[in-house]
């Protein structure tokens, strides 16, 4: 049996839910949530299909469709994520309060749901195209759903062109593959050969395209406005499955090519190095909770494109194991990522909802009010920095064996200086710990530093529940990360076109290995355990007070003494400080009774407002320049065509 | 089998990137004097057939003589002149500074078994910590503020040129090594006139007051 | 085996303390003193368990994990270490990472209790102790990565088991290079000087002092043990690293003395030199990854 039914009701449920927000008038509450039924209910076919390629099943699905075991392995984060969205947006952004805009958001999610299934499904080029296109400008319109403020504005707007310039890449790109290969089918592309000056060209538009859409740096330049403008469980699809589209079809191209040159793979690395550093750097500097996790995604993505590098040296090199262990973190990067990031995006959500700001400065102590919310949330923090027994850590343990597999080789092999991936891999792992501890510290401990703190409450049951779900969901794959390998080294083979036989060693290694740090995250739980008990038994009968915190004797401590996020933060941006440049703006104190002042600071980000905004002023100021001649008079106007028309003219005949 | 001469390579740059780290000049003048020290026992540990001939003792001893001992002095009488102690932040800062150190010598690690050179020489790290040298020697002047530094970094670089010259030292007659040393001599000599000028002038050894100069 | 596992794993257990004892010792006797006795800080973790609690009111749950994750997530780690050229309890490829990342959760976990409190002084610890550990992290990599390459293994058993003295033949140089790069790590991850002073009792000059300033009775005995615990396994990858070899027997000899010796250096250093100004340890840091990157270059070559 084919998985057409499957793949189409998982297409075409989402797509048609937001629907039942429109047509159903009277009962919006009631709408939403038929739509979000049926978004699930998408969602969960998607995920049965999913699955029964991922157990072996085979994945053709009727014309324009098929589904291999890399496209399972993206397949499923999409539609969990997407899910566990719709059922937050019931209580984040209900249509009972918010009328059409709620609507609106509904019918372009379901819409970029299937625009995501579609393309990852998708057997040729053309329905990638379609897919990708529907995903894209649902994008657009959900960024832009609060229109009415300018930030969401802007964001939307270079969110449209970046993706658009991306787009056309991809247009040429496809273009290239279709010359070469006769049909836009993949199956027909497969098989190109990887060097020459196609395949470098083929390379360059699917970095520039497929990069734009993941947030590689320097392509990131759209994400963090987009992420913070949107609504919640919007952004949390967005960073958690929309960019890794851009991952997908990176791994889709160049998995049709049967030999590709080493320095893709060098290429990759390298990129993904520098966007997982200067993301977290960036992210570091950041007082806006979601622009700090739009930035954590840019640094996300470096991880995985580090790991897709390495696959790409291990296929140039023949390596079936470094091909596995490379993908294999990526892929396993990419699910996990999709987890902890809507987890913490989710997390992000409530704690708007309760306080109505998303100012880091300004919260604290709200661990107290939002007990679950601060637990998960805490757990999605040290998910997201690696720390075992969570997910975070297995996918990067995955990709961190790539990079030393290198040490294997003999001296004065190239592929020996892969392994000083590690050390940067580590600083980055570092400052993320440092960047979640900051956030999860300042936000959820302490103090309350405003009146907004204050009066938070709980997030209601609707969206704590997701938030469990996907918070369950990372400790499971922390703790049983065996039972991932091989769909793996399924999805290994699939993208390399490897047997499996050639895998399996690998596999087995990496299987054995994973199921000691099992062991090892049950004897930390089970250590952990046991010393509670032992202080509960030691406590029993003793003294237990409550007193203010030693604060060296302050008589009388506010909230406002306690350490902001941005001191925080201060002494790890001194080493970034030639990228990370802070504007500030200082208070003017005059007199002896200085009027009531402020002080902000703010970090641009590096490519949209030091490189592409001035470049863009300039190429207006060139364009105003430019007009010479007075054009207002219509003889002017026809004049410059005919001339353009001979000059043209003119070049076709001579050359 | 590491022998001793490789052991003296690698010291000699470990001693090039503690320069580029170090800001207290008692102790970066100390430090090359030991790297000079050092490269003035190379032509001994160098040698192939294990017995020392007249031209590398008179070569060692000159030296050690020359850059272990005279040179360190007359640099620690320029800064009790000047009395300063330390180096200020330099153009690219300590951390920069150490990481271009460390990058020029992975590359030149990295890649000096590509060099075309004449006579493939037993001492594999021979070519590579005359790079290393060479381009801390640079990175000092170029980017420290501080006269003293810039001629501390200069006599790196002269070091870095003396590891090369190791290479051929059994062909450069005698005359030719010593016009090298005696070229060193006179360029600390008069480096040693232009800073007792520089502090009689500014009251200071900050190469950055020189610009006051111009109008 | 099993046997020698488990010898190992009480000596994990019942040695950490004894390191601090030496170390103070060391400290007293080069400053002309006759000073605490060698099971002082045993005494002192009984004491503590034997104290009641006072919890802030501005604390929550987290506060109180604090110190139970710390303990917990070293203790893990020093399953998977090797000790005296044999396995460890449970060893895998690529385990150093899992090693260096618990140590993290435990440092994480510290930072969080600390901004727990409400308190300035420990939110500034907090984030001085996350900046040093984010450069000092690369460092200890780098380092770890020297001996896998030397040894031609990437589990923490095979680096520091029966390859060790045969590596050191081939790689002497960068070996050497490593271990000083490790002991300044080693200084730097257990808050000893020159990065942090642990007998200072100014608050704005501390670091990990403050961080637990908040905690007390059990809660403190935990955190006192997870250091000692902390410095026993930097000293114990330091002392198999540098007095290798023998046979069994004497391998295990070798090793525990120089643990011991370890902790007589440490004191020596805590003596004789002064801390490092804030402004300066970032440098030290790099400048201990600069020679481990040029230990890792001698042998990628």
């Amino acid at each position: 049996m084919t998985l057409a039914p499957l793949l189409a009701g998982a297409v075409a449920l989402p797509a048609a839910s937001g629907l039942a927000g429109a047509l159903v008038r009277g009962r919006p509450a009631a709408a939403q949530r038929l739509a979000c039924a049926a978004l699930c209910a998408g969602a969960a076919l998607g995920v049965a299909a999913a699955g029964a390629v991922l157990l072996g099943a085979d994945g053709g699905a009727g014309p324009g469709l098929r589904l291999d075991a890399l496209s399972a392995m993206f397949l499923v984060p999409i539609c969990l994520v997407a899910a566990a969205g719709a059922v937050y947006g019931l209580a984040y952004f209900p249509q009972a309060t918010l009328g059409s805009k709620a609507v609106r958001v509904q019918i372009f999610y379901g819409l970029a749901l299937a625009g995501m299934v579609l393309l990852v499904s998708a057997a040729d080029a053309i329905t990638f195209l379609v897919g990708w296109e529907v995903m894209a400008l649902s994008g657009f319109f959900l960024v832009h759903t609060d229109h009415e403020k300018r930030e969401a504005q802007q964001a939307a707007f270079v969110y449209l062109a970046s993706t658009h310039v991306g787009t056309l890449a991809l247009f040429g790109m496809f273009a290239l593959l279709r010359q070469a290969a006769g049909s836009y089918a993949f199956a027909a592309m497969a098989g190109v050969a990887g060097g020459g000056r196609l395949g470098a060209l083929v390379f360059a538009l699917a970095l520039l395209g497929f990069g734009l859409k993941a947030g590689l740096m320097p392509l990131h330049f759209w994400l963090p406005g987009a992420h913070a403008a949107a609504p919640t469980h919007v952004s949390a699809l967005m960073s958690g499955v929309l960019i890794k589209t851009g991952i997908y079809g990176l791994l889709r191209v160049t998995g049709l090519f049967d030999a590709p040159p080493a320095s893709w793979g060098w290429t990759l690395l390298a990129v993904g190095g520098v966007s997982a550093v200067l993301g977290v750097a960036f992210a570091l500097a950041q007082h806006d909770l979601k622009r700090l996790l739009a930035y954590h995604s840019v640094e996300n993505i470096g991880i995985i494109a580090m790991g897709v590098g390495l696959g790409l040296l291990g296929r140039a090199q023949g390596d079936a194991a470094l091909v596995l262990l490379g993908l294999g973190g990526a892929a396993l990067h990419v699910l996990n990522h999709a987890l902890f990031k809507s987890l913490l995006f989710l997390g992000a959500g409530a704690v708007h909802h309760a306080t109505g700001t998303r100012e880091l400065d300004l919260l604290g102590g709200l661990a107290r009010p939002m007990r679950r919310t601060a637990l998960l949330f805490l757990v999605g923090a040290a998910a997201i920095s690696g720390l075992p027994p969570l997910n975070g850590f297995v996918s990067e343990w995955l990709v961190y064996l790539g990079l030393l597999d290198g040490l294997r080789r003999p001296s004065g092999d190239l592929l020996a200086f892969a392994a000083l991936g590690a050390p940067v891999l580590a600083l980055v792992g570092g400052l993320a710990a440092a960047c979640f501890a900051k956030v999860v510290g300042v936000a959820f401990l302490g103090a309350p530093r405003s009146d907004a703190a204050r009066r938070a409450h709980e997030a209601p049951r609707a969206m704590l529940a997701p938030m469990a779900a996907l918070a369950a969901a990372c400790a499971a794959i922390g703790l049983l990360p065996a039972a991932l390998v091989s769909p793996l080294a399924g999805a290994a083979g699939a993208w390399a076109r490897l047997r499996p036989a050639l895998l399996a060693p690998a596999a087995e290694r990496a299987a054995s290995g994973a199921l000691r740090v099992s062991a090892i995250a049950a004897a930390l739980l089970a250590l952990a355990a046991g010393l509670v008990l032992l202080r509960r038994r030691l406590a029993r009968g003793r003294q237990e007070e409550a007193a203010e915190t030693w604060g060296c004797g302050f008589a009388a401590p506010t909230a406002r003494i306690q350490y902001t996020g941005s001191s925080f933060a201060e002494l790890l941006l001194a080493r970034f400080s030639w990228v990370v440049r802070p504007h500030g703006e200082r208070p003017r104190l005059e007199g002896p009774f200085p009027a009531r002042a402020a002080f902000r600071t703010h970090v641009p980000d590096a490519v949209l407002d030091l490189a592409l905004v001035p470049a863009a002023r300039g190429i207006r100021w060139l364009a105003t320049g430019a007009r010479l001649v007075n054009l207002r008079r219509i003889h002017f106007q026809a004049l410059l065509v005919l001339a353009t028309l001979v000059a043209m003219l003119a070049w076709g005949f001579l050359t | 089998m590491a022998s001793n001469a490789d052991l003296v390579f690698v010291l000699v740059v470990v001693i090039d990137l503690f320069l580029l780290a170090s800001s207290r000049l008692g102790a970066s003048i100390r430090t090359v004097a030991m790297q000079g020290a050092l490269l003035g026992a190379l032509p001994l540990l160098l040698l192939r057939h294990g017995e020392p001939t007249g031209h590398a003792l008179l070569l060692a001893g000159g030296a050690l003589a020359v850059k272990g001992f005279f040179i360190p002095w007359l640099m620690f009488r320029a800064i009790r002149e000047a009395s300063i102690r330390r180096e200020m932040e330099p153009v690219v800062g300590f951390v920069p500074s150490m990481v271009l150190g460390v990058v020029g010598v992975a590359l030149a690690f990295a890649f000096s078994s590509r060099l075309p050179l004449p006579d493939p020489e037993t001492h594999g790290f021979l070519v590579p910590t005359a790079l290393s040298t060479v381009w801390a020697g640079l990175l000092l002047v170029v980017t420290r503020k501080k006269a003293v530094s810039q001629v501390l970094g200069f006599l790196v670089l002269e070091n870095g040129v003396y590891v090369f010259g190791l290479l051929l030292s059994s062909v450069m007659p005698l005359m030719v090594e010593a016009g090298v040393l005696l070229d060193l001599f006179a360029a600390v000599f008069v480096m040693g006139i232009v800073m007792f000028h520089i502090n009689r002038e500014f009251s200071s050894l900050d190469t950055e007051k020189l610009s006051a100069l111009k109008d | 085996m099993a046997l020698r596992t488990l010898l190992h794993l009480a000596a994990l257990l019942a040695l950490p303390p004894l390191l601090l004892g030496i170390v103070n010792r060391t400290k007293a006797v080069f400053a002309g003193r006759v000073g605490p006795p060698l099971v002082q800080p045993y005494l002192d973790l009984a004491k503590l368990l034997r104290k009641g609690a006072v919890y802030s009111r501005t604390t929550t749950w987290v506060f109180r994990a604090g110190p139970v994750i710390g303990l917990a997530a070293v203790a893990a780690a020093g399953l998977l270490l090797a000790m005296g050229g044999a396995p460890a309890a449970l060893s895998f490829g690529g385990d150093f990472v899992l090693f260096a990342y618990l140590l993290g959760l435990a440092r994480f976990f510290t930072a969080l209790a600390a901004l727990d409190t409400g308190s300035p002084f420990e939110g500034m610890g907090a984030a001085r102790e996350v900046t040093f550990a984010s450069l000092a992290e690369p460092a200890l990599f780098l380092c770890l990565l020297v001996l896998a390459r030397a040894t031609g293994t990437i589990s923490l058993s095979g680096m520091l088991g029966a390859a060790l003295p045969a590596a050191w033949g081939s790689a002497g140089p960068a070996l050497l290079l490593a271990a000083i790069a490790l002991f300044v790590i080693a200084l730097a991850e257990n808050a000893r000087i020159p990065v942090d002073d642990p007998n200072t009792h100014l608050e704005l000059t501390m670091i990990h002092e403050v961080m637990v300033l908040d905690h007390g009775g059990p809660d403190l005995a935990f955190i006192l043990y997870g250091a000692s615990l902390k410095l026993f396994l930097f000293g114990a990858i330091l002392s198999r690293l540098v007095f290798r070899g023998g046979g069994a027997l004497a391998a295990e000899g070798l090793f525990f003395l120089g643990v011991l010796v370890f902790a007589v250096g440490v004191g020596v250093v805590e003596s004789v030199m002064a801390r490092l100004r804030m402004v300066r340890v970032p440098q030290l840091l790099v400048g201990a990854s600069v020679l481990a990157v040029f230990a890792l270059v001698l042998l990628l070559r």
